[in-house]
């Protein structure tokens, strides 16, 4: 960052830059927290932010010891994370440093110093006279649908709603004039900066300083200046017009409290204008950190590269005849249930790709304003597909009407609903169950409606978008998908698409429990156009002329399966030809058992449900978790995720991974080059990175870079939510959300040669950003001598792991005998995510 | 049966009791306590409500237990059982039994689980002793801790700033009201001559003579009193730290400022109506501020874009109707009103969340995009001055601070030559002769005794209020308070031929807290020799322990319903007399800065954002 010029466009550039991109909550898109470092190395990039804005970037060093002492970091490991960084020689002193030695390691973060002059020298806290107002403005303006007295808005944007307000009213948002009077000389941000800063020398680090005292507000106004139809009832404003109207309140409050005259904040003190992105200095601590984080992380990789090379030996039995295919989201909740699918019926196979199926599109629910994109964030699709040809039945609950918080209404009200809300909530204890009130992730799509998937006609364009595929657009997009999942042959007859949602209730988060390759949203719509396209004749027609025969007997069924209530459900089970309606009721009943195991084995981490109880009590529990107001984990979410595993279903087969792997098929014989693998692994570092991240990030400072706890949390404008009603927005993930994690990077292991998947992480910069930066890590298996290489500097090596004697458990006893946690540290919390085993 | 009475607070008393003893990290037991005897606690209620309505539901009156007794004075507590009861009573445990069993979930895991649940029971004390109170003095009992659960719960996120931030502020305003209540209380004492009972009030004819005797005092108690309740309820010009309350978790800001606690103002408000029923003027009050209030309150939360702020000026609302209608005399009506909010408000509390998603999914089905229309007209501009006079909440926040507030301050500067040793020296030598001359009686002139007693309690007022104004060092502070507490207790014994008991008794609580609590800060004081009072330093985070003593020394200090010095205060202003202008005012002020002083030590000192990053910290604006 120059300090000398001061260059407005550069620095509103750089702001928008650094401030936390998340979208309003309706879209919750993972992402990595500190995406603007990712140009850096991992941890240049991570003690970097944290120097500057003060963020805590690992675990506490005493967390780490704890982790330590009690065997989650591996000694041996430790050992050889020391030698590999610091030489052998020097094995002992560090080992003594990393364990016992006594460092300070508070943070003294660069942000904020200079703007904290003005209490420091004039005694004014401008953060308590400017902010209660500006958020209220702020939330006020761009509210989406609480207040009932909506803002009068100027279509020309923030600033000229502000003014338009000013001059059309007998009252005033500043106290004195001097403001008011600057507002309508339509100031710069550089003009005002000179009354309140005035050196030019500080200004850049005064806007900092400023717009990261509320990094949510900042974050989130920048985010719909850059994207407009974030917001369903759009709204112009940009991060110049806030900061304009922020240094105007400053200017009123200083006014206010000093009198007219008062000098910029530079003239009163004696501190030189810091550059806030100077190079920091690695330090003694920051080396230990660095060695702790590695062995925490190789604590865990270790025991699972080992464990795939050992399960790798293992011969297994070819499945002769399949009695069906599963394909499911690459989601690392989807590993759990697909080895109880596979449990359930061991005649089935299962596969994994992300969740919108190769099908890129906007989907318009029946009588909806708005389209949802259904494909990952990065995409702009083309299409849209509409809901056709069901009544929706719009329900509404009468308790949550607006008009309980009127004058009259309101009096009615409280007379009418106040006694029916006393027995509302007296079943929602009792008997909890679904209501309009709550996300359903099986109300996102109608089961019975109509798609228009096939385009009849390429004129057939609805606001840009083209509405459905032609048959080429179908095949393209089928034989894309089922080539990179390498099932181009041994068709069963009934292969299912399964997407996921997720159900919660009094979620403002739930979004972050959806879909994430659907932007958030359940994958219903886009494993139910799939299976369509691919169960077309002309569609067929195509593939097998480029040699992907698909039996006329084989038919796809799409569905859509609830992490968090553990329910499925079938679209267009009417196609199905008289043997497969058969097989499906045999086969529905698997999935049904297969949930039954599923809802027991996430029942492990919640302490409110006993695992050890009837079968069928636990899956009515874990149901009814889903739609309980009272419930603040209705699931888990992605916490525990640090493994994404891309190849053939059978290195992972017979791997208790614990719900901790994003598992990709992939069948490197039928892609020796390597051409299909980038398509693979393109989307797994924006896609796995980022949600991966995102949970390090909220796990590590919660409080910084999550949301904290959701407890107090209030929603603000249907976009967001902050603690209090003069508080700042909290982007990032709540601490229930996190609490089980742990802190570590994801592992993606490619079943391929070495050289393969160098070339393929390296055919991009954006791709190859990911890996060379340490944001993730990447190891190869060779698919013939089962070595492994990791990737380091630039190239693959062999890896030999530590351990090598994987035992073998029994799951339902390893999930009936997990203790419940004593309490929510670290060191407690994530004691159950449990090593790799092998089970039957 | 009215021995029954008691069990309704003795029970939540033992639950909360049992609570303390209980490890924080048995979540089980700590919420089944509170489930099992509020759920036992509404069974009795239920039994009882229905024994008092086979018998005609005649009031019952039940002196239980006379805590302390002279020839002139008598203090005890009494219950009292009638239709308000009855009504609060079975609403309040609804309401508190379905929000125990919510939180016993919902809570799962804070860091605070424990904490909540103390705090929950120990408010649920509060609320048992107030509705079921059969005088002011019971009353005043629950109301106390009512002002502290509301404290801990709106800091229950005490490692943020915004949480005790807006704690101290409802806290303070809480404070007055308080004070208007005991100097309401001390007018009755001399108005009535005796400890009066809710039930003696309501008896005809008892007060028809007093009311001619006294209009004046009668009149200004009653203002007292509608002060108090404004404050309580949140009512105009109080409204604005209703909003500010919903720090805490989302449970607790429905139990509390949803429905129970903010419905208390009605309570007192019906339990004094004899006392303003045939006063116009008071009665025109009460109209004008419930009317006012609810137009305003309304048309504020029209522009509220947060949920949490919505509910509760929409709650302010209904409270305002409510409070013209006990001003007109519909009882039963605002019972059954109240009941319905009270419902109403917790159940939009607890579902808050989930309004993003029902929203959000109606807006996908229903919205229809705004034209921006933009005429000039005068209409308009009145418009828009409502709607920024809204969002800036009628600026009534910043008034009240100006108003309450900065007087105080002014006057803590000017006495900074108290500061000098010269001068601690002559206080210290003034209060020297003061304790001479009690002990050797006719040492000074009887005319100037007169005037010291006066002197003293200024100069207690004007201790409390450096205690209050002092920035830089919590120690010094805390020993202004105590100075001021002598001198307090000088002043009355000066006043009069005082029994020394009452004295001893007054200062009992008072100085093993001091002391104990300057243990307290020399300890802090010793971990980096800084105890600035300028900013927050959240030592609650490393020292869990002493957080926890120096609280209860404040507590303990500010006369809180666990020592001797509660009934000493009562004790204390018997003896001042209506005609002591000065005396009462300097002394009430007093007492309404002391307990801001006090729990701003203790929050700057150990609440707030810890001052060593080496943890996540949150930001301030968060």
């Amino acid at each position: 960052m120059e300090n000398a010029k001061f260059d407005e466009h550069h620095i509103l550039h750089e702001l928008k830059h650094y401030l936390p991109s998340q979208t309003p909550l309706k879209d919750f898109i993972h992402h990595n927290s500190l995406h603007a470092f990712q140009n850096l190395k991992f941890y240049d990039a991570i003690f970097k932010a944290s120097k500057i804005f003060g963020y805590q970037a690992t675990l506490q060093l005493d967390e780490f010891r704890k982790l330590y002492q009690t065997g989650r970091i591996n000694d041996a490991i430790l050992d050889r994370i020391i030698i590999e960084r610091k030489g052998i020689l020097n094995l002992q002193k560090w080992k003594h440093f990393v364990l016992n030695e006594q460092y300070d390691d508070s943070t003294t973060p660069r942000i904020g110093l200079l703007r904290s002059e003005w209490k420091s020298k004039y005694k004014i806290s401008l953060d308590n006279l400017v902010q209660p107002l500006l958020f209220r403005v702020l939330a006020s303006y761009l509210d989406q649908g609480i207040s009932m007295w909506e803002f009068p808005l100027d279509k020309n944007g923030f600033l000229a709603t502000i003014k338009a307000l000013e001059k059309h009213s007998y009252s005033s948002l500043f106290k004195t004039n001097r403001a008011k009077k600057l507002l309508f000389e339509n100031p710069s941000i550089t003009n005002l900066l000179e009354i309140i800063v005035g050196d030019e020398k500080y200004y850049n680090q005064y806007l900092f300083d400023q717009q990261f005292s509320h990094r949510g507000w900042s974050g989130m106004v920048a985010t719909v200046e850059e994207k407009p139809d974030t917001l369903f009832d759009t709204r112009i404003i940009s991060l110049n017009d806030l900061i304009i109207f922020e240094l105007l309140l400053e200017i009123d409050a200083l006014n206010d409290k000093l009198g007219k005259k008062w000098n910029p904040i530079t003239h009163a003190i004696n501190q030189q204008p810091l550059d806030l992105f100077a190079e920091v200095l690695t330090t003694e601590l920051h080396d230990v950190l660095k060695i702790f984080q590695d062995a925490f992380e190789w604590s865990y990789y270790d025991v699972v590269l080992s464990g795939i090379q050992i399960n790798n030996k293992i011969n297994k039995s070819k499945i002769s005849t399949k009695s069906f295919q599963a394909i499911f989201c690459i989601d690392e909740r989807e590993c759990s249930i697909r080895r109880n699918v596979e449990t359930a019926d061991s005649n089935c196979e299962t596969l994994g790709c992300p969740g919108f199926f190769g099908v890129e599109f906007y989907f318009q629910p029946q009588g909806a304003k708005f389209y949802d994109k259904l494909c990952p964030a990065p995409v702009t699709p083309n299409y849209l597909i509409k809901e056709l040809n069901v009544e929706r039945e719009h329900l509404h609950e009468a308790l949550y009407t607006r008009k309980a918080h009127t004058f009259l209404a309101g009096y009615v009200s409280t007379f009418l609903l106040g006694f029916w809300s006393a027995v509302r909530l007296l079943q929602h204890l009792f008997k909890p169950k679904m209501s309009p009130a709550i996300a359903n992730a099986f109300s996102h799509m109608h089961k019975e409606a109509t798609l228009t998937i096939e385009n009849k006609n390429v004129d057939d364009i609805e606001n840009g978008l083209q509405i459905g595929f032609t048959i080429d657009e179908m095949s393209i997009r089928v034989e894309n998908l089922l080539k990179g999942i390498g099932l181009i042959k041994e068709f069963a007859p009934i292969i299912y698409v399964v997407g996921h949602g997720s159900s919660s209730a009094n979620n403002p988060h739930h979004g972050a429990h959806d879909c994430g390759a659907c932007s958030g949203r359940p994958g219903s719509v886009n494993a139910r156009v799939f299976a369509h396209m691919a169960n077309h004749p002309k569609v067929r027609e195509q593939l097998s002329k480029n040699g992907i025969y698909i039996p006329e007997t084989t038919q796809f069924i799409g569905a859509l399966h609830d992490t968090a209530a553990d329910q499925i459900e079938y679209y267009d089970e009417s196609i199905l030809n008289d043997s497969n309606k058969i097989a499906h009721q045999k086969n529905s009943l698997s999935f049904e058992y297969a949930l039954d195991l599923n809802a027991k084995e996430r029942s492990r981490r919640f302490s409110s449900i006993n695992t050890k109880q009837d079968i069928k009590k636990v899956r009515k529990a874990i149901l009814d978790r889903s739609v309980s107001l009272f419930e603040p984990r209705p699931e888990l979410g992605h916490g525990t995720n640090t493994l994404c595993i891309v190849g053939e279903r059978k290195i992972t087969k017979g791997l208790f991974l614990d719900r901790r792997a994003f598992l990709n098929s992939y069948n490197y014989k039928t892609d020796l080059n390597g051409d299909l693998l980038i398509g693979v692994m393109r989307p797994l570092g924006p896609v796995c990175g980022g949600i991966n991240l995102e949970y390090y990030f909220s796990r590590v400072d919660n409080q910084k870079l999550g949301a904290g706890t959701k407890l107090p949390h209030n929603v603000m404008g249907l976009f967001g939510v902050a603690n209090s009603s003069d508080g700042d927005l909290r982007p990032g993930l709540p601490w229930q959300m996190i609490e089980v994690h742990d802190p570590v990077r994801l592992l993606i292991i490619v079943e391929h040669f070495p050289e393969i998947v160098l070339k393929t992480i390296q055919s991009s910069p954006e791709m190859y950003e990911w890996f060379i930066n340490e944001w993730v890590h990447v190891a190869a298996i060779h698919p013939e001598t089962n070595e492994i290489f990791y990737f380091k500097d630039g190239a693959f090596n062999l890896y030999q792991p530590f351990e090598n004697n994987i035992s073998t458990k029994d799951i339902h006893a390893l999930i009936e005998d997990a203790k419940e946690m004593e309490t929510n540290n670290i060191v407690h919390a994530t004691q159950e995510n449990l090593p790799v085993y092998l089970h039957k | 049966m009215e021995h029954l009475l008691q069990l309704f607070v003795y029970l939540p008393l033992l639950a909360f009791f049992i609570s303390l003893f209980i490890d924080g990290k048995k979540e089980k037991p700590l919420a089944n306590i509170a489930i099992i005897s509020i759920s036992f606690h509404a069974l009795i209620l239920l039994a009882i409500t229905t024994l008092w309505i086979s018998d005609n539901c005649t009031t019952i009156d039940y002196k239980h237990l006379i805590l302390y007794k002279s020839e002139k004075f008598e203090f005890f507590i009494n219950f009292y059982f009638d239709k308000t009861t009855a009504f609060f009573a079975l609403v309040g445990a609804l309401v508190s039994l379905s929000v125990t069993i919510f939180s016993k979930f919902y809570m799962h895991r804070d860091e605070g689980y424990k904490r909540f649940f103390n705090t929950l029971l120990f408010f649920y004390l509060g609320y048992n002793f107030v509705i079921f109170s059969g005088n002011f003095e019971t009353l005043f009992i629950g109301w106390e801790i009512l002002g502290i659960t509301s404290f801990l719960l709106i800091s229950f996120y005490r490692d943020r700033y915004l949480p005790v931030k807006n704690g101290l502020k409802v806290i303070s305003l809480y404070r007055l009201g308080d004070v208007c209540l005991i100097v309401a209380m001390w007018m009755a004492h001399h108005i009535f001559h005796k400890n009066i009972t809710f039930h003696e009030l309501q008896t005809a004819g008892f007060l028809t003579d007093l009311l001619i005797e006294h209009p004046v005092y009668i009149q200004t108690m009653c203002l007292l009193i509608v002060v108090a309740v404004s404050i309580k309820s949140a009512q105009m010009p109080f409204s604005s730290w209703l909003a500010r309350a919903m720090e805490g978790p989302t449970v607790s800001s429905a139990i509390f400022y949803g429905s129970l606690s903010v419905h208390l103002g009605i309570f007192l408000l019906i339990r004094s109506s004899p006392l303003w029923e045939s006063n116009v003027i008071i009665k025109i009050l009460i109209v004008t501020i419930g009317l006012f209030t609810s137009i305003i309150a309304s048309s504020i939360a029209s522009v509220q874009s947060s949920v949490k702020t919505q509910i509760a000026y929409s709650s302010i609302t209904q409270i305002g109707i409510m409070f013209i209608e006990v001003a007109l005399g519909f009882h039963l009506l605002v019972l059954i009103h109240f009941a319905g909010n009270a419902f109403l408000r917790t159940y939009q509390l607890l579902v808050s969340p989930s309004v993003l998603g029902y929203l959000i999914h109606d807006m996908v089905f229903t919205h229809i995009p705004k034209q921006h229309a933009s005429d000039n007209s005068v209409l308009t501009k009145f418009k828009n001055t409502i709607f920024l006079l809204n969002i800036r909440e009628w600026n009534i926040d910043m008034y009240l601070y100006k108003l309450l507030w900065n007087p105080f301050k002014w006057i803590g500067k000017s006495f900074n030559f108290l500061d000098k040793i010269a001068s601690l020296t002559l206080v210290s030598l003034l209060y020297f002769i003061g304790i001479i001359n009690l002990f050797s009686t006719n040492f000074i002139p009887e005319s100037i005794v007169i005037l010291l007693d006066i002197f003293y309690a200024i100069l207690a007022f004007v201790f409390i209020v450096k205690a209050f104004t002092e920035r830089n060092n919590a120690i010094r502070a805390w020993l202004y308070i105590i100075t001021s507490q002598l001198l307090i207790a000088l002043a009355i014994s000066m006043n009069e031929h005082i029994d020394f008991m009452h004295i001893a008794m007054y200062l009992s609580g008072i100085l093993g807290a001091a002391i104990v609590g300057l243990i307290c800060l020399l300890k802090i004081k010793a971990i980096d020799n800084d105890i600035s009072l300028n900013y927050f330093h959240g030592y609650a985070h490393e020292k869990k322990g002493l957080a926890a003593i120096f609280l209860l020394c404040c507590l303990a200090l500010l006369g809180f319903p666990f020592t001797p010095t509660f009934i000493g205060i009562d004790l204390l202003f018997t003896y001042i007399h209506t005609h002591e202008t000065i005396l009462i005012i300097s002394i009430a002020l007093g007492f309404i800065l002391i307990e801001i002083a006090v729990l701003r030590i203790y929050a700057r000192l150990f609440l707030g954002q810890h001052k060593k990053a080496y943890h996540p910290i949150a930001y301030r604006s968060s």
